[in-house]
């Protein structure tokens, strides 16, 4: 649904992303990308970008009313050698390179954070350990911005963690040097009541790989919006995501790869499950191949498993490809219900419901789960889909 | 001496215009040591028979008993048979994505047997039934029937059965859609657990072809619903150079 204010022709901003910025994906936002909040309407719910999305559970980040708190978040971050660690103003000029805010609620995040963390990876540092980061909510609200820069030739693995209650909006730029390889699992792991939206930015350097695991638990409304682009030729991303959303829980995946540049790939793979009244999950998957980007490769898919009635999916992927000259483009999307011929099956050999479940339940997330690569986080998600099917049955 | 008593069996199914009786009236007696073949035309109920003893959800029993050694079969739910000895292979097994063969097979075994099996001599036993069914080791870590070939998934249900010693199989057309060699395998699979005299066999099937491999004691002609003829093996003969048409009157197969 392209509305009214669409940006008018010749005020796109210089640069590749304003390319973008006349393309569909871009145009079904209801105004061009901004730093400053006050570029963007108050939505009222129909926009494209809205409309999936309770305003009212928003808790005032849509519209202005919400307002830091001194107690908002505790930010921790653990870091092993080879990586500086800061603590910056809102006027540092490595804040905001890797993308710009596309709707009202990250442009408050950006416009209303006080101090930001940066976490740089020197150049070539090839780091044993993860980086850890601790988002852990007070039962305040807080605006946040996190930057993770990684030199050319980098590698790390970041780990984002959030937790306890907090109504928190918050810009996460990731920039990968060239031949950088950045791997970042980011688990919404909230209390019941937290509302948390976010737009994640990733710049892609030249031959670089940069992997994203988004893993969505808690929260009484979580949205994420995870987007890429391509400094340079060459560049890798893959983005993984898993989410249980349960009864009454809002949780909502937006996600943009935006091929800008020749001969990068993209592989995007989200999978949910969902049970009980009004759990709603809502997925959006839009991959824009701009006329430049020849060589492309991109593949993006969705799976939901709908465990009981009352549950709702709300699943659009979108794949808009300006040349031909492209290696290759697909996407799917599937929500089913739970598959009774496959609890018959494990059941005909003895297992009994609740342990088939599980078994089908695991095995529908497995092969994402073994992407993640550490055995510590693995773990902790598995025992967390048990706990989730145990309160179920 | 387990038995499966099977009496006046009536079963439905919800179709469009409402239930439809596919079962009318099957008794028959199944013997820990004997092999019964039910053989019949398509469609005449031979793999309702099966899925209702082992209790899928789509069928509706609206009469008659099963009992195994007394147990009422029919109260129990489908786990509950499969560990009370009743095994079912299917026709068309059903994919699990994400689940491998090994944890499936260890989860079953753990489930039937009442208790984990111990590890070193349970990955001894696997390979070992893997290999007697020729099947490659990297099997065990596929996923359950997923991308599996016909062949395969037969002797994926076979290998269930040779782990699991029910006390009663059902093997639902585990003939069809093999080529000789894959029949032959998989027979002998079934073979050598007939051989240990501790199962009773009932194998559904359409054609003869298996019962040159599998030699049955008993021979039951199944059509629209319930069982028409028994005999010895010699009635497979019969139908072999006759067919069905003789039980089968005014298209009642359809």
């Amino acid at each position: 649904m392209a509305e009214a204010q669409n940006i008018p022709a010749g005020s796109t901003t210089a640069g590749s992303i304003a390319v973008a910025a006349e393309s569909t994906v871009a145009t079904r936002m209801s105004a061009p990308p901004s730093f400053d909040v006050a570029d963007f309407p108050v939505p009222h719910g129909r926009e494209e970008e809205w409309r999936f999305t309770p305003l009212e559970r928003l808790r005032g980040l849509h519209d202005g009313t919400a307002v830091a708190t001194g107690e908002g978040v505790k930010v921790e971050i653990e870091a092993p050698e080879g990586v500086t660690v800061e603590t910056v103003g809102r006027d540092d000029e490595r804040l905001g390179r890797a993308g710009t805010p596309v709707d009202r609620v990250a442009a408050q995040a950006y416009s209303s954070f006080e101090k930001a963390s940066v976490v740089t990876v020197a150049k070539e540092a090839v780091l044993a350990e993860p980086i850890r980061i601790a988002v852990h909510g007070e039962g305040g609200v807080a605006f946040g911005h996190q930057v993770i820069e990684l030199g050319a030739f980098a590698e790390a693995v970041v780990v984002i963690d959030h937790t306890g209650d907090a109504v928190l909006a918050a810009n996460v730029d990731y920039v990968l040097g060239d031949g950088a390889k950045l791997t970042v699992v980011c688990v919404q792991d909230w209390d019941e009541k937290a509302v948390h939206v976010a737009q994640h930015n990733a710049l892609v350097g030249r031959d670089a790989s940069f992997k994203s695991v988004v893993v969505t638990f808690g929260g009484d409304l979580v949205r994420i919006h995870p987007r890429v682009a391509y400094a340079a030729p060459g560049g890798s991303a893959e983005l993984f995501g898993l989410y249980f959303t349960d009864a009454g829980q809002h949780q909502e995946h937006r996600l943009l790869v935006d091929h800008n540049t020749p001969h990068c790939t993209s592989n995007v793979a989200y999978k949910g499950a969902l049970q009980g009244q009004d759990a709603h999950a809502v997925w959006i998957g839009d991959v824009l191949i701009q006329a430049a980007a020849e060589g492309t490769d991109t593949y993006e898919l969705n799976r939901n498993l709908v465990l009981t009635d009352g549950a709702r999916v709300d699943s659009v992927p979108n794949l808009e490809i300006e040349t031909g000259e492209i290696a290759g483009a697909g996407h799917a999307s599937a929500t089913g219900r739970f598959d009774d011929e496959q609890l018959f099956y494990l059941m005909s050999r003895g297992i009994p419901e609740i342990e088939a479940r599980r078994l089908v339940v695991r095995g529908f997330f497995a092969e994402l789960v073994q992407q993640i690569g550490l055995p510590d986080v693995e773990e902790r998600l598995i025992a967390k889909i048990e706990a989730e099917l145990e309160a179920s049955v | 001496m387990a038995t499966l008593e099977i009496h006046d069996l009536h079963v439905s199914v919800e179709a469009e215009n409402g239930p439809r009786e596919i079962l009318k009236g099957v008794d028959l007696t199944i013997k820990q040591g004997e092999t019964h073949a039910v053989m019949g035309p398509n469609g005449s109920g031979k793999s309702t028979l099966a899925y209702s003893l082992a209790g899928h959800p789509k069928y509706t029993i609206t009469g008659g008993t099963v009992t195994l050694d007394g147990e009422d079969v029919l109260e129990m739910s489908v786990d509950e048979r499969a560990r009370a000895g009743v095994f079912l292979a299917m026709q068309y097994p059903v994919e699990v994505p994400g689940v491998s063969v090994s944890n499936f097979l260890r989860t079953s075994a753990t489930a039937v047997r009442g208790e984990a099996p111990k590890l070193r001599t349970w990955v001894k036993e696997v390979k070992e039934a893997m290999e007697k069914l020729h099947m490659d080791p990297a099997f065990a870590e596929r996923n359950v029937n997923e991308g599996f070939s016909g062949g395969e998934k037969k002797r994926h249900e076979i290998l269930q059965l040779e782990l699991l010693k029910p006390k009663i199989a059902i093997l639902d057309e585990t003939d069809s859609g093999l080529d000789v060699d894959a029949l032959r395998i998989v027979s002998e699979g079934v073979n050598r657990v007939r051989e240990t005299g501790e199962v009773g066999t009932l194998l559904i099937t359409h054609y003869t072809r298996i019962l040159r491999y599998i030699k049955p004691d008993f021979v039951h002609v199944f059509a629209n619903g319930r069982i028409v003829e028994s005999g010895g093996a010699e009635l497979a003969d019969q139908l072999e150079n006759e067919g069905y048409d003789k039980y089968v009157k005014g298209g009642a197969s359809a």
